[in-house]
Protein backbone atom coordinates (compact mmCIF):
# COMPACT_ATOMS: atom_id res chain seq x y z
CA UNK A 1 0.00 0.00 0.00
CA UNK A 2 1.21 3.55 -0.80
CA UNK A 3 0.03 6.30 1.94
CA UNK A 4 0.93 9.97 2.37
CA UNK A 5 3.75 10.56 4.90
CA UNK A 6 4.18 13.74 6.04
CA UNK A 7 3.38 14.75 2.34
CA UNK A 8 5.86 11.99 0.70
CA UNK A 9 4.90 8.66 -0.65
CA UNK A 10 5.43 5.98 1.42
CA UNK A 11 5.08 2.54 0.09
CA UNK A 12 4.54 -0.28 2.56
CA UNK A 13 4.68 -4.33 1.46
CA UNK A 14 1.16 -4.81 3.42
CA UNK A 15 -2.31 -3.94 2.71
CA UNK A 16 -2.72 -2.52 6.13
CA UNK A 17 -0.97 -1.53 9.12
CA UNK A 18 -1.10 0.08 12.85
CA UNK A 19 0.16 2.98 13.64
CA UNK A 20 2.61 1.41 16.04
CA UNK A 21 3.78 -1.11 13.34
CA UNK A 22 4.53 1.90 10.97
CA UNK A 23 6.68 3.48 13.48
CA UNK A 24 8.52 0.25 13.79
CA UNK A 25 8.72 -0.41 10.41
CA UNK A 26 9.87 3.36 10.30
CA UNK A 27 12.68 2.92 12.73
CA UNK A 28 11.15 6.33 14.49
CA UNK A 29 12.85 7.03 17.53
CA UNK A 30 11.75 10.11 19.15
CA UNK A 31 9.41 9.28 21.97
CA UNK A 32 6.91 12.41 21.80
CA UNK A 33 4.99 12.80 18.76
CA UNK A 34 1.90 13.73 17.02
CA UNK A 35 0.44 12.09 15.23
CA UNK A 36 -2.89 12.71 12.61
CA UNK A 37 -4.37 10.23 9.97
CA UNK A 38 -7.13 12.26 7.28
CA UNK A 39 -6.58 15.08 9.65
CA UNK A 40 -7.99 12.95 12.98
CA UNK A 41 -5.42 13.26 15.84
CA UNK A 42 -4.56 9.38 17.32
CA UNK A 43 -3.75 9.46 20.76
CA UNK A 44 -1.01 7.38 21.90
CA UNK A 45 -3.07 4.69 23.70
CA UNK A 46 -5.06 4.21 20.05
CA UNK A 47 -1.36 3.44 18.30
CA UNK A 48 -2.20 -0.57 18.26
CA UNK A 49 -5.56 -0.34 17.63
CA UNK A 50 -5.60 2.16 14.63
CA UNK A 51 -5.24 0.83 11.05
CA UNK A 52 -3.47 3.07 8.35
CA UNK A 53 -4.88 1.92 5.08
CA UNK A 54 -4.01 2.57 0.91
CA UNK A 55 -3.84 5.76 0.69
CA UNK A 56 -4.03 7.59 4.18
CA UNK A 57 -2.94 11.36 5.01
CA UNK A 58 -0.32 10.55 8.12
CA UNK A 59 1.11 13.71 9.55
CA UNK A 60 3.50 13.58 12.11
CA UNK A 61 4.99 16.31 14.23
CA UNK A 62 8.30 15.83 16.69
CA UNK A 63 7.43 17.32 20.12
CA UNK A 64 10.87 17.95 21.96
CA UNK A 65 11.13 19.56 25.58
CA UNK A 66 12.02 23.24 25.71
CA UNK A 67 10.11 26.32 25.79
CA UNK B 1 -1.83 47.80 4.09
CA UNK B 2 -1.17 50.46 6.94
CA UNK B 3 0.24 49.51 9.87
CA UNK B 4 -2.65 51.53 11.57
CA UNK B 5 -5.15 49.27 9.21
CA UNK B 6 -3.29 46.13 10.75
CA UNK B 7 -3.61 47.29 14.18
CA UNK B 8 -6.97 47.69 13.79
CA UNK B 9 -7.80 44.38 12.42
CA UNK B 10 -5.62 42.91 14.90
CA UNK B 11 -7.62 43.97 17.93
CA UNK B 12 -10.47 42.24 17.19
CA UNK B 13 -9.11 38.94 18.21
CA UNK B 14 -7.70 37.20 21.22
CA UNK B 15 -5.02 34.77 21.64
CA UNK B 16 -4.31 32.14 24.19
CA UNK B 17 -0.50 32.26 25.46
CA UNK B 18 -0.40 28.53 26.74
CA UNK B 19 3.19 28.85 29.04
CA UNK B 20 5.31 32.31 29.88
CA UNK B 21 8.61 30.94 29.56
CA UNK B 22 10.97 31.55 26.96
CA UNK B 23 8.32 31.18 24.00
CA UNK B 24 5.67 32.52 25.59
CA UNK B 25 6.82 35.80 26.69
CA UNK B 26 8.88 36.61 23.34
CA UNK B 27 5.58 35.50 21.75
CA UNK B 28 3.03 37.84 23.54
CA UNK B 29 4.89 40.80 23.28
CA UNK B 30 5.73 40.05 19.64
CA UNK B 31 1.78 40.13 19.58
CA UNK B 32 1.27 43.22 21.65
CA UNK B 33 3.51 45.52 19.97
CA UNK B 34 1.38 44.38 16.52
CA UNK B 35 -1.87 45.15 18.43
CA UNK B 36 -3.43 42.18 18.88
CA UNK B 37 -6.64 42.88 21.06
CA UNK B 38 -6.65 40.88 23.68
CA UNK B 39 -4.32 38.11 25.03
CA UNK B 40 -4.97 35.19 27.47
CA UNK B 41 -1.59 34.07 29.61
CA UNK B 42 -1.29 31.18 31.73
CA UNK B 43 1.63 29.78 33.69
CA UNK B 44 1.89 28.71 37.18
CA UNK B 45 5.76 29.23 37.33
CA UNK B 46 8.10 32.85 39.21
CA UNK B 47 10.37 34.17 37.60
CA UNK B 48 14.06 33.08 38.48
CA UNK B 49 17.65 34.16 37.54
CA UNK B 50 18.38 31.78 35.36
CA UNK B 51 14.94 32.37 33.16
CA UNK B 52 16.77 36.06 32.00
CA UNK B 53 19.19 34.06 29.39
CA UNK B 54 15.63 34.09 26.86
CA UNK B 55 12.37 35.44 28.78
CA UNK B 56 10.84 38.71 28.39
CA UNK B 57 11.95 39.77 31.79
CA UNK B 58 14.03 41.89 33.78
CA UNK B 59 16.36 41.32 36.90
CA UNK B 60 14.17 43.78 39.13
CA UNK B 61 11.11 41.49 38.79
CA UNK B 62 13.06 37.99 39.74
CA UNK B 63 10.98 36.44 42.10
CA UNK B 64 7.34 38.02 40.54
CA UNK B 65 4.59 35.55 38.59
CA UNK B 66 5.58 35.37 35.44
CA UNK B 67 2.23 36.42 34.30
CA UNK B 68 1.93 39.36 36.58
CA UNK B 69 5.25 40.85 34.89
CA UNK B 70 4.35 39.90 31.52
CA UNK B 71 1.41 41.83 31.79
CA UNK B 72 3.30 44.44 33.32
CA UNK B 73 5.74 44.73 30.59
CA UNK B 74 3.24 44.38 27.36
CA UNK B 75 1.45 47.71 29.22
CA UNK B 76 4.70 49.37 29.04
CA UNK B 77 4.61 48.57 25.27
CA UNK B 78 1.03 48.86 24.31
CA UNK B 79 -1.75 49.25 27.15
CA UNK B 80 -4.44 49.32 24.49
CA UNK B 81 -4.01 45.14 24.30
CA UNK B 82 -6.29 43.52 26.99
CA UNK B 83 -3.84 40.75 28.79
CA UNK B 84 -6.23 38.57 31.34
CA UNK B 85 -4.24 36.16 33.15
CA UNK B 86 -4.09 33.10 34.92
CA UNK B 87 -1.69 31.42 37.55
CA UNK B 88 -2.40 28.16 36.84
CA UNK B 89 -1.11 24.74 35.64
CA UNK B 90 -2.78 23.62 32.49
CA UNK B 91 -4.88 20.11 32.46
CA UNK B 92 -7.13 17.85 29.76
CA UNK B 93 -10.11 19.61 32.03
CA UNK B 94 -9.36 23.75 32.58
CA UNK B 95 -7.48 23.96 29.01
CA UNK B 96 -11.13 24.74 27.16
CA UNK B 97 -12.06 26.89 30.11
CA UNK B 98 -9.64 29.06 30.11
CA UNK B 99 -8.87 29.41 26.20
CA UNK B 100 -12.76 29.12 25.50
CA UNK B 101 -12.90 32.97 23.61
CA UNK B 102 -9.65 32.29 21.92
CA UNK B 103 -9.50 32.44 18.48
CA UNK B 104 -5.84 31.00 18.18
CA UNK B 105 -3.77 29.21 20.64
CA UNK B 106 -0.04 28.98 21.04
CA UNK B 107 1.79 26.30 23.03
CA UNK B 108 4.30 27.84 24.70
CA UNK B 109 5.19 24.69 27.08
CA UNK B 110 8.28 23.47 28.53
CA UNK B 111 8.03 19.77 28.32
CA UNK B 112 7.16 17.40 25.90
CA UNK B 113 4.59 15.68 28.07
CA UNK B 114 2.33 19.37 29.09
CA UNK B 115 2.97 20.04 24.90
CA UNK B 116 1.38 16.66 23.73
CA UNK B 117 -1.82 17.21 26.34
CA UNK B 118 -2.42 20.65 25.05
CA UNK B 119 -2.11 19.71 21.39
CA UNK B 120 -4.66 16.56 21.81
CA UNK B 121 -6.67 18.14 24.28
CA UNK B 122 -7.24 21.93 21.85
CA UNK B 123 -7.38 19.49 18.45
CA UNK B 124 -10.13 17.28 20.26
CA UNK B 125 -12.40 19.19 22.92
CA UNK B 126 -11.44 22.44 20.39
CA UNK B 127 -11.99 21.20 16.55
CA UNK B 128 -11.22 24.42 14.25
CA UNK B 129 -9.01 26.55 16.69
CA UNK B 130 -5.33 26.75 15.43
CA UNK B 131 -2.59 25.78 17.56
CA UNK B 132 0.58 27.25 16.70
CA UNK B 133 3.17 24.79 18.46
CA UNK B 134 6.95 25.23 18.96
CA UNK B 135 9.21 22.10 19.18
CA UNK B 136 13.13 22.56 19.01
CA UNK B 137 15.25 25.64 19.42
CA UNK B 138 17.85 24.12 21.85
CA UNK B 139 21.38 25.31 21.55
CA UNK B 140 22.64 27.91 19.13
CA UNK B 141 23.33 28.33 15.38
CA UNK B 142 21.90 26.08 12.84
CA UNK B 143 19.57 28.70 11.96
CA UNK B 144 17.95 27.68 8.96
CA UNK B 145 17.28 24.13 10.01
CA UNK B 146 14.11 26.00 12.18
CA UNK B 147 10.67 26.34 10.20
CA UNK B 148 7.07 26.65 9.92
CA UNK B 149 5.11 24.38 8.76
CA UNK B 150 1.46 23.52 8.35
CA UNK B 151 0.31 20.35 9.30
CA UNK B 152 -3.31 20.99 8.20
CA UNK B 153 -5.72 23.81 8.76
CA UNK B 154 -5.29 23.80 12.68
CA UNK B 155 -2.06 22.43 13.30
CA UNK B 156 1.15 24.66 12.97
CA UNK B 157 4.92 23.82 14.14
CA UNK B 158 7.48 26.32 14.65
CA UNK B 159 11.06 25.10 15.27
CA UNK B 160 13.32 22.49 14.09
CA UNK B 161 11.70 19.33 15.28
CA UNK B 162 14.78 17.77 17.13
CA UNK B 163 16.91 19.97 19.34
CA UNK B 164 16.22 19.09 22.68
CA UNK B 165 16.96 20.85 25.97
CA UNK B 166 19.45 19.60 28.19
CA UNK B 167 22.12 20.37 30.29
CA UNK B 168 24.90 20.71 27.39
CA UNK B 169 22.26 22.00 25.08
CA UNK B 170 20.58 24.84 27.00
CA UNK B 171 17.81 27.65 25.84
CA UNK B 172 19.17 30.41 25.37
CA UNK B 173 18.04 33.50 23.44
CA UNK B 174 18.72 33.76 19.68
CA UNK B 175 16.98 30.52 18.93
CA UNK B 176 14.09 30.27 21.33
CA UNK B 177 13.24 34.42 20.43
CA UNK B 178 13.92 33.47 16.83
CA UNK B 179 10.76 30.56 17.71
CA UNK B 180 8.43 32.57 19.32
CA UNK B 181 8.82 34.96 17.12
CA UNK B 182 8.00 32.36 14.10
CA UNK B 183 5.04 31.40 16.23
CA UNK B 184 3.62 34.80 16.60
CA UNK B 185 3.89 35.47 12.67
CA UNK B 186 2.11 32.27 12.08
CA UNK B 187 -0.91 33.65 14.78
CA UNK B 188 -0.40 37.10 12.84
CA UNK B 189 -0.92 35.41 9.17
CA UNK B 190 -3.74 33.58 10.15
CA UNK B 191 -5.61 36.42 12.05
CA UNK B 192 -4.83 38.65 8.61
CA UNK B 193 -6.51 35.86 7.00
CA UNK B 194 -9.71 36.11 9.57
CA UNK B 195 -12.49 38.30 8.42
Amino acid sequence: MKILLNNREEEFMKESISVYEMLILKKFSFKMRIIKINGALISKEKYDTTIIYDGDDVQMLYLMSGG
Amino acid sequence: MRFSEIKTHLSKFRVGIAGAGGLGSNCAVALARCGVGSLVIVDFDVIEEPNLNRQYYFTDQIGMMKTVALKENIARINHDVNVIIHQKKLDRINITEIFSDCNIIVEALDSAVMKEMLIETVQIKMPGIPVVVGSGMAGWGKTNDIISRKVDETLYVCGDEYSEVSDNLPPIAPRVAIVANMQANVVVELLMNTK
